[in-house]
């Protein structure tokens, strides 16, 4: 058995080394597939706070990583047309500075995620998961039947936004933007869980009644991990569109919902590091499968279901079987 | 001529409904008497209408592929209940929607790998080809009607069946309490496989019907598996009368809400952005209607506690 913290040191390495393997062999390729994992990586990150450490089954984070997507496209969309973004109640002009984009992204994938949280929050159980399944798909409808931004086709930015002094069009640049926001994602996380707020909501998981019964108000505790959760995934989002440079409808798709979950489980349910390796063992199966067949979903969803029949600790669990919550 | 066109509107809200009732009834049945989140139910849907335009290109009897949709669907439920989903009854929520998630997939690229990418058609028969007037001036679709009266027709069947008949008082007392009346004796393991059969047949009825209206194509079952899962929600999890009730109501919404809204809207403002905004608002609307009745109820119409 090799420790979760070796493992994690493990995962480290291999994360600066891809990239330099990319810039020896001269395979830019392999470090915009790498960043792709980052970023799916991230969006996980932000749902394991809800789903693995406090047991909200939410099966609409799409909804999240969708917003934090087209909140990107529109504002760069805006900058690049030089059009006033709102003339109400001040004027809002768009940007494409990821400095400005990025704030915004975090807010208004926070916004949603609090009106979700609340209406979706009153319920439990199936319920819950139904019910986030449907806010979710609404968005999707609305994107797709909203013709401003493109509607089902989408909506391009031809140019990645900029930060200052960097090249962000340079796939190394943008890999270690990417990977230092996926740093700050999970040490948010390690410091959230640790904290006694983080204690309040793995309680939770593990007992809503007692928590109550301490005098904890259950519902702002899992109401305001919805919420971070939620902002992670959006800014996730933000990002995918950046590294895409096109942003549709699909990533607000159901399905994008169920890969999200996808990553966290193969990789392992509430650990740090589980969604990024889920997310990981994903694009590797997608390309390496996808390379001899058309159906490497068939696949996929074999390996899903085995995993759930016989291994339900994921990936990270085959390696340090630490007892999960 | 307002009144024609919406009444003809109400009848396809009432057709969807019908559709959507077919859908979650079983849902319900599944999810009362197991204890089971499926989503993998859209996967029926897409089976039997596959099955049905299999037969029908076989023997190009309309009659026989609505037959083969119901037969095929059951037996592919049966199987996966006996091979998969069983193991799942025990286990949480979280597993068992990732374990449907994961059958979506097995399911949409196997019959994908078999029939190939390319949308399959379904042929009315000519008895139902054409419209049939109704009183004042309404002409209607016969083969819409023909769905409707099939949707009610099952309904009262359902019904009679929970009612009336001895499987129906073991799958009430399934929903009750499951380990009471597997110690009265009753095989539990087979009753759980007659009741998904029955949903999943159902499931599959419904797609071939849908089929022959729309295209027979991978993936055509999940976007109403979704629309199945508001109107239980609404309904209210385990109840087949809340399904009931709870299909028409978002069939009907949503037919009246998108055809009527952007007119609506044309009143308080410029026709352009009345259409564009009528009809995304119109595409919301049952999401929104979900949020008012969880407001109100949170366990739905007709939910227990």
């Amino acid at each position: 058995m090799i420790s979760e913290h070796f493992f994690n040191k493990w995962i480290w390495s291999l994360l600066l080394i891809i990239p330099i393997c990319g810039l020896i062999f001269d395979e830019p390729y392999y470090i915009t597939l790498a960043t792709k994992v980052i970023i799916l990586g991230i969006a996980g990150v932000g749902l394991n706070l809800a789903l693995g450490y406090c047991g909200l089954i939410s099966f609409g984070h799409a909804a999240f990583f969708g917003v934090g997507g087209y909140v990107t496209a529109i504002m760069s969309y805006h900058a690049i047309n030089e059009e006033i973004l709102f003339n109400w109640p001040f004027d809002i002009f768009g940007s494409s500075e990821m400095l400005i984009i990025w704030p915004f992204a975090i807010f208004i994938s926070s916004f949603f995620s609090l009106i979700i949280g609340l209406l979706s929050l009153r319920t439990s159980g199936v319920y819950f998961i139904m019910i986030t399944l449907a806010f979710a798909q609404m968005l999707y409808f609305f994107s797709i039947s909203w013709p401003n931004y493109g509607g089902e086709d989408g909506l391009s930015i031809y140019m990645r936004n900029s930060l200052p002094m960097l090249n962000t069009m340079n796939p190394l640049t943008f890999y270690l933007i990417s990977l230092s926001w996926l740093l700050t994602s999970i040490y948010i996380s390690y410091k959230l869980i640790n904290s006694p707020f983080g204690m309040a909501f793995q309680a939770v998981k593990q007992n809503e009644e007692r928590v109550k019964s301490v005098g904890i108000e259950t519902f702002k505790v899992k109401l305001l991990v919805f919420v971070v959760s939620g902002a992670i995934t959006g800014l996730a989002g933000s990002l995918y569109t950046d590294l895409n440079r096109f942003v549709s409808p699909s990533v607000l798709d159901w399905q994008t919902s169920g890969e999200i979950m996808v990553f966290v489980i193969l990789g392992g349910i509430a650990r740090l590091y589980g969604p990024l390796v889920g997310a990981a063992f994903f694009i590797i199966l997608e390309q390496t499968l996808g390379a001899y067949t058309e159906n490497w979903q068939f696949w996929l969803g074999l390996i899903l279901i085995l995993e759930i029949l016989y291994a339900r600790t994921g990936i990270m669990g085959l390696f340090n079987k630490k007892k999960t919550i | 001529m307002t009144f024609i066109l919406f009444f003809e509107q109400l009848l396809n809200g009432m057709q969807f409904g019908i559709m959507l009732f077919l859908m979650s009834a079983g849902l319900t049945l599944i999810f009362g008497v197991m204890g089971l989140i499926n989503l993998a139910h859209g996967s029926f849907y897409m089976i039997g209408a596959f099955c049905a335009a299999l037969i029908a290109g076989l023997t190009g009897s309309f009659w026989l592929a609505l037959l083969a949709s119901l037969i095929g669907a059951a037996i592919a439920g049966v199987l996966i209940e006996i091979i998969i989903i069983r193991r799942l009854y025990r286990r949480d929520h979280l597993d068992q929607v990732l374990a449907t998630f994961a059958l979506i997939l097995l399911l949409s690229e196997g019959v994908r790998w078999i029939f190939g990418a390319f949308p399959l058609y379904l042929n009315i028969p000519n008895i139902l080809n054409g419209s049939i007037p109704l009183f004042f001036d309404i002409i209607y679709s016969k083969y819409r009607l023909f769905i409707i009266l099939i949707g009610f027709l099952i309904a009262a069947g359902l019904y009679l069946l929970i009612t009336k008949t001895r499987l129906g008082i073991r799958i009430r007392a399934g929903q009750n309490d499951r380990q009471m009346i597997s110690a009265l004796g009753v095989d539990i393991s087979k009753l759980y496989t007659i009741v998904f059969a029955i949903g999943a047949g159902l499931a599959g009825l419904a797609g071939a019907m849908i089929g022959a209206i729309q295209s027979v194509e991978v993936g055509m079952g999940e976007p109403i598996l979704i629309l199945a899962f508001v109107v239980i929600v609404i309904g209210g999890i385990g109840s087949i009368k809340g399904a009931f009730i709870g299909s028409i109501l978002v069939g009907v919404t949503d037919t009246i809400g998108r055809v009527f809204l952007p007119n609506f809207l044309k009143i308080f403002m410029e026709s352009a952005n009345a259409t564009s905004m009528g009809s995304s608002i119109g595409s919301m609307l049952i999401y929104i209607l979900m949020a008012l009745i969880l407001i109100m109820k949170p366990s739905g119409l007709f939910g227990k506690n």
